[in-house]
């Protein structure tokens, strides 16, 4: 049985379900007056715009198709059953945190099972609020150890097996924020296994995908696996990070069904979420991310960008270890590359961070945690002086 | 990524279009903006703003009012933001095919204290038909012995008349009648960026430092819906308003649809009128914006989709841009049929 049997197929919308109704019209006569949208005397929209292929007409409520299309195969792989048989949901969201919204707001309307969302602890700031503001109630799991600073595996796993059935969970699918800390593919698949044990509805939040090992394959591991050993995820995915495009918004949010039938009407009630959010979401972003997935070269391009990127952050990390060592450092500082991704816990306490701010200008959060994407080669060697010194 | 709230220079400019250049609000340093999604996205998060925190703390039950008709949309945004009570109020005659002043006064008059209501700042949606200054005076004056709040919807500011300010001529009215007011605002149809979803909420209040903490708690909310707003069409928009050049030239293009759309509703009319359609149709030129309120019943409504291919709301609202000098008559004797073989 499915989380969602209970999903009734949703009506179109009274406005833009019109235009839907015409699109599919084949008359050659036909006319679209519904819609509020402004036509010139030849009923076009196009005249004005300088690139005729394009328009600026609103884009559907569930985003642009042959991005939301693209964005589920990144995810899941070309390979994966899920994709291949229909049997998901994907709509443009407003990169991450409008697609976590959109369904957390999913699961306030439609999961009645349980009201508790289940962090790890600690978890990016704004999930709380996202949730809490979706009507839903916030819970967590053991996940960094500060002692180690590194996965407290087994708290993990402990906390996770008590987990009430039928409760919400979400994962970080891989460069966990803001801890850096992943766990290991054998890790993944004992959580997995008890996750599926306890029954519990898994939410992925993904990204960093390419952006954390600097293949994406590899960091879509988790998903894919869970997916394949038979639990139908959320997942919210973000192209902030990975494609550089912060601004624009590109996002999207992803319900694995038990078959196509279901994730129309799962789809349906979506668009009933999204119209009184924002309409129809904006095209620019996922236009741009659209022509990057769906085009061999600049794919091609993309992902070797993408690795440019991921590959710096590692170096950098590397550079600071030996860096450590090189100003005689004695302390353990394997977690910097242990870590991966866009941010490092350093284990720096509170003092040795107003330290570093005070006499150095080094800015960090209060926890020690770093955004390595601000390290470079020109002053790695300063950070490393830095740290030494308030730690030696 | 742009400000939670939006890009600046946007912000600013868009309010300044809505209140104009000499607004007491703006001089006193008494206005906010929000840069949101759309019209719809203004609405949001001024709906979800005012449940936390218009009258009290929890606003769940302070009644809001829409118009019969309005946009579909209206009554689904306040609904997803929590408010339990959405209530109706009278606007338009069907009978007369115009605005029912008395029935609209009675309902603020009954209308609870302080109560939110949703205002069309022109070009009513769907029924093209606005107060009158005189009947906004009216308005005015009862929302502010009953402690009414006025929500305004701005989607088609200068696409109405053809005139920016005077489209904006009811907000401008209320605010110098000292209100403290939202304006959601839409940048969809008078700058065709549909799809960039560029809008913004335009807050006026008694003065700086109460329009901070509201920004400051606008903040939490935008956070977490969708964190910051894109930044393609705002750019395009704070470009065109801070040119005085570019501005210009974009004024002139909204009169330049206004007046197509205008030209449109003459010539439906005139067709209509010719071909001795049934009922009477001064009402087409009346009605003002992109949308007519033609009366078609669902019936007719659905003869027009199902036999002659034209798509239209099963109200009987029509967007008027979508007529074009080569599609009129079929248009106009497509209604005639309708009227004459459907009842």
């Amino acid at each position: 049985s499915s989380w969602w049997s209970h999903v009734e197929m949703g009506p179109p919308d009274p406005i833009l379900g019109v235009t839907e109704a015409f699109k599919r019209d084949t008359n050659s006569k036909k006319m679209n007056l519904g819609v509020g949208a402004y036509r010139d005397d030849n009923g076009k929209a196009e005249a004005m715009i300088a690139d005729k292929k394009m328009d600026k007409e609103y884009l559907p409520i569930a985003g642009l198709a042959d991005f939301t299309r693209a964005s589920a195969e990144l995810a899941l792989g070309e390979n994966s059953e899920a994709f291949k048989s229909g049997r998901y949901v994907t709509v443009q969201g407003i990169s991450g945190t409008g697609s976590l919204r959109v369904g957390a707001n999913f699961l306030q309307r439609f999961f009645k099972s349980s009201r508790d969302v289940y962090l790890p602890k600690p978890s990016w700031g704004n999930h709380t609020p996202i949730f809490r503001d979706a009507g839903l109630q916030l819970q967590a799991y053991r996940y960094y150890d500060p002692k180690t600073c590194s996965l407290d595996f087994s708290g993990a796993m402990d906390d996770v097996s008590k987990i009430p059935e039928k409760s919400i969970i979400l994962l970080h699918a891989c460069a966990h924020n803001p801890t850096g800390v992943d766990p290991r593919q054998e890790q993944w698949k004992e959580l997995a296994s008890v996750v599926k044990k306890r029954n519990l509805l898994v939410y992925f939040d993904m990204a960093y995908q390419g952006f954390a090992s600097g293949d994406i394959n590899r960091d879509a591991w988790a998903v894919r696996y869970f997916i394949e050993q038979g639990i139908n995820v959320l997942l919210s995915q973000s192209y902030a990070k990975n494609m550089g495009l912060y601004g624009e918004r590109a996002g999207a949010f992803t319900v694995i069904c038990s078959d196509a039938e279901e994730a129309k009407r799962v789809e349906s009630q979506l668009k009933i979420l999204i119209r009184p959010m924002y309409s129809n979401p904006p095209l620019n972003g996922a236009r741009i991310a659209s022509l990057i997935l769906n085009t061999p070269d600049l794919r091609k391009e993309w992902l070797t960008e993408v690795k440019g990127m991921a590959d710096r952050i590692i170096s950098m990390r590397t550079q600071l270890v030996s860096n450590l060592k090189k100003e005689g450092s004695s302390h353990n500082w394997q977690h910097i590359t242990d870590q991966i991704g866009m941010f490092c816990f350093t284990g720096l306490k509170p003092e040795q961070v107003e330290r570093l701010t005070k006499e150095f200008s080094i800015y960090m959060t209060k926890d020690g945690r770093i955004s390595v994407a601000g390290v470079t080669s020109g002053n790695v060697g300063y950070l490393a002086h830095a740290i030494h010194q308030v730690t030696k | 990524y742009l400000p939670i709230l939006g890009l600046p220079e946007f912000r600013a400019n868009a309010s300044r279009i809505a209140l104009g250049d000499d607004s007491p609000a703006i001089k006193e340093n008494r206005i906010g903006s929000v840069q949101s999604l759309g019209g719809t996205g203004a609405l949001r998060i001024g709906a979800e703003f005012l449940r936390r925190w218009y009258n009290g703390n929890n606003n769940t039950a302070t009644p809001v009012y829409i118009s019969t008709p309005s946009w579909e949309n209206h009554n689904s945004v306040f609904v997803d933001a929590g408010f339990k009570d959405i209530r109706t109020y009278h606007y338009w005659d069907a009978a007369k095919r115009g605005l029912d002043l008395q029935g609209l006064l009675d309902d603020m008059e009954k209308a609870p204290e302080f109560s939110i209501f949703i205002l069309h700042a022109c070009a009513h949606n769907p029924t093209g038909t606005d107060p009158t200054p005189d009947q906004w005076k009216q308005i005015a004056a009862v929302m502010k012995r009953r402690f009414l709040f006025p929500f305004f919807d701005s989607a088609y500011q200068g696409f109405a008349s053809g005139s920016l300010d005077k489209d904006a001529w009811a907000v401008r009215y209320f605010v110098s009648e000292g209100f403290e007011l939202f304006c959601a605002q839409s940048f969809s149809k008078n700058f065709g960026l549909y799809n960039e979803r560029v809008g913004n909420l335009t807050v006026v209040g008694k003065d700086a430092d109460n329009v901070q903490r509201v920004l400051s708690q606008m903040e939490k909310i935008v956070r977490t819906t969708w964190s910051n707003p894109p930044s393609q069409g705002a750019r395009i928009v704070a470009t065109t308003l801070s040119s005085p050049q570019l501005f210009a030239e974009w004024k002139d293009n909204v009169k330049t649809m206004a007046d197509r759309v205008l030209l449109m509703r003459s010539e439906l009319r005139s067709r209509l009128e010719s071909l001795g359609t049934p009922g009477t149709w001064n009402h087409i030129t009346e009605q003002i914006g992109m949308f007519s309120f033609t009366g078609l019943n669902p019936k007719q409504v659905e003869y027009m989709i199902k036999e002659k291919h034209i798509y239209l709301m099963a109200s009987g609202r029509i967007n008027m841009c979508g007529l074009t000098t080569k599609n009129l008559d079929y248009v106009a004797k497509s209604i005639h049929e309708a009227v004459t073989k459907i009842q």
